[in-house]
């Protein structure tokens, strides 16, 4: 029974633990604020990596566009909470944040997902590509407000003319600004836990089996009664509704999105991915201990300025040849089934 | 009625008949064989009788209802089931997830079910994993359940193959080449195996084969392909006899 348990929640122990160790030593003083404004980006990055293992290591579709997914959990959580800044308490407000981040990125997957869902293989990750890039640059240039007469939404800063006691949502290359900043690592630590739980149930249950089936075997999981694009716009959406709450997350974290472009750029679509691809493709737990290690490194490392990113570098390789290097992998295998011939020999003894 | 009947089929890749004027009737419960030399279209007539491929003329009934032209699940839903020549299981699942995933349609509990563990879910969760035992069980696989599909050997994946089919609860199933690769020992117990499941599942069986131990041992009869189009139909023993059959496989 404890041993089931431990198997299934183990991970959410160990998330838990980590959580409890960074909220103790944070109360006693012990972290620096440097390291203490990394802990929130760390929980929506690993998110992000979730969302997008989701996507190319379960579903097995290859995306390049995540980050434009988050953005738009950013930009359409930041706006609900800027509109409702006043009407409603901090808690339920960004609760709402998050529904509504997520219903936006939900429904952005949907509809990117019926075009692009029926590419395949590089094909598909180009035009993923395209469509975070698309999303970004929109978001970069838009103007959009509310003022007594009504929204105003506009492509060009000249023709956007405000009431003066109206309210300016995004101002086109300066973004959203005046977000509350609702983030904490408590708030992340538990998104990050429901996403795990979502996700790992999903996996096992019939919808999980059938996506998995569709990666493994399309024609087969076809032969087999499967309608494969119902489960891979179910396994997309979700996937992109994912990493909207990340997005939810991170715009809550920053408060003033100005140059997003550095944020959701494919650099940041090609970062998740790496995460993705170290920590182990269809390793859902992998992800994210290599999303929060691999955040942290360079982070970490600023003060050995011109070697840390050499550093991050062989840290990346070290990661590979541990994760799929076949010599590497059968070592791991005899060295687990040797400390378990050992554990149990010396729980007999005891 | 016949089970299946398939009027005047035919199907041209770049102007190439790959099947043409293709008929057959089979009745339920038979054991019928669909044989012929190397590119004769016999897995091409699968195909469409699976909407792999659509047909270009012809008509095909499954039980009385027609489904030329449906889409593979929706097929696969009406009532039939197939294996593949070159094996297609789903690699990266265990072995019993496998048969799993064939028992789909039959339980279909909806994804928030499935996400937060209500009743329904561990209902037919269980029910699931009592009827996928059981089919493992029936092809001998139940020592496996939880071993990676990729990782049977060659024998085990055939069978494997048919225990998925078998759990869409199929009325038709078609079998391409189940005893490619085998030895005459495997052979004879696939034999015994097809002939086991026909009685247990109350299955009429369509299978392509080369092996002819396993052809004359136990199809009733045969529809022979040669470039696409039929060459002979009938009882095995007479058609196995039939000049044209033998010089089509021999060689003048």
């Amino acid at each position: 029974m404890l041993k089931t348990i431990g198997k299934k929640y183990g991970f959410y122990i160990v998330i838990v633990l980590f959580w409890l160790l960074m909220t103790l030593l944070g109360n006693a003083g012990m972290l620096t604020s440097h390291f203490s404004s990394l802990l929130v980006p760390m929980t929506y990055y690993a998110i992000a990596a979730v969302a997008l293992n989701l996507c190319v290591g379960i579903l097995g579709e290859l995306s390049i566009g995540h980050a434009g997914f988050m953005c738009i959990g950013a930009f359409s959580g930041a706006i609900f909470s800027l509109l409702t800044k006043e009407v409603l308490p901090g808690g339920l407000r960004f609760f709402l944040a998050f529904v509504v981040g997520i219903a936006f990125a939900a429904l952005f997957g949907f509809l990117i997902g019926i075009p692009v869902l029926r590419l395949k293989g590089d094909y598909l990750a180009i035009v993923t590509l395209a469509f975070g890039e698309i999303i970004k640059n929109v978001l970069q240039a838009v103007y959009l407000g509310v003022d007594a007469q009504g929204v105003h939404l506009s492509l060009d800063m000249t023709t956007f003319r405000m009431e003066p006691d109206g309210l300016t949502l995004i101002k086109g290359a300066q973004g959203v600004s005046g977000t509350p900043r609702n983030s904490s690592f408590t708030v992340g630590i538990i998104v990050l836990l429901l996403t795990l739980f979502l996700v790992h149930h999903l996996m096992d249950s019939r919808d999980g089996r059938a996506i998995m089936a569709i990666r493994d075997n399309r024609i087969a999981a076809e032969a087999t009664g499967i309608h494969v694009t119902r489960y891979k716009m179910l396994a997309f959406t979700i996937s992109a509704a994912i990493a909207g709450a990340a997005g939810v997350l991170f715009s809550h974290n920053v408060t003033t999105m100005t140059n997003i472009s550095n944020y959701f750029n494919y650099n940041a679509s090609i970062m998740l991915l790496v995460y993705v691809v170290l920590g182990g493709i269809g390793n859902i737990n992998g992800s994210v201990i290599a999303a929060m290690i691999l955040y942290l490194l360079p982070e970490l490392m600023r003060g050995l300025n011109r070697y840390r990113m050499l550093i991050y570098a062989i840290v990346l390789i070290l990661m590979m040849l541990v994760n799929w290097a076949p010599g590497v992998q059968e070592r791991r295998r005899r060295l687990k089934a040797f400390l378990k011939t050992r554990l149990t020999r010396a729980g007999k003894e005891a | 009625m016949a089970m299946l009947s398939v009027d005047h089929l035919s199907i041209s890749f770049g102007g190439l008949a790959a099947v043409y004027n293709f008929s057959m009737e089979i009745e339920k419960g038979a054991l019928y064989g669909l044989i012929g030399p190397n590119g004769a279209g016999k897995t091409t007539v699968f195909n469409l009788l699976t909407g792999v491929y659509q047909p270009k003329e012809g008509i095909i009934r499954l039980d009385g209802q027609d489904i030329t032209g449906l889409p593979p699940a929706r097929i696969s839903h009406a009532g039939i089931a197939r294996t593949f020549q070159n094996i297609r299981l789903f690699q990266g699942l265990s072995v019993i997830d496998n048969v799993k995933v064939g028992l789909h349609e039959s339980f279909p509990y909806g994804t928030l079910a499935g996400v937060l563990r209500l009743p329904s879910y561990r209902k037919q969760e269980k029910a699931i994993d009592d009827r996928a035992t059981e089919l493992l069980k029936i092809f001998d696989l139940d020592g496996q359940r939880d071993l990676l599909a990729a990782n049977l050997p060659y024998g085990a994946q055939r069978k494997l193959e048919i225990a998925r089919a078998i759990a869409t609860k199929p009325k038709l199933l078609l079998l391409d080449e189940p005893a490619a690769g085998m030895n005459p020992g495997e052979t004879t117990e696939l034999m015994n195996t097809i002939r086991l499941i026909r009685e247990e599942f109350d299955l009429t069986i369509l299978l392509i084969e080369h092996d002819m131990q396993l052809v004359s041992g136990i199809c009733e009869e045969l529809t022979v392909l040669n470039f696409g189009r039929m060459l002979a139909q009938g009882r095995t023993k007479d058609v196995l006899k039939d000049p044209e059959v033998i010089r089509a496989y021999l060689g003048e």
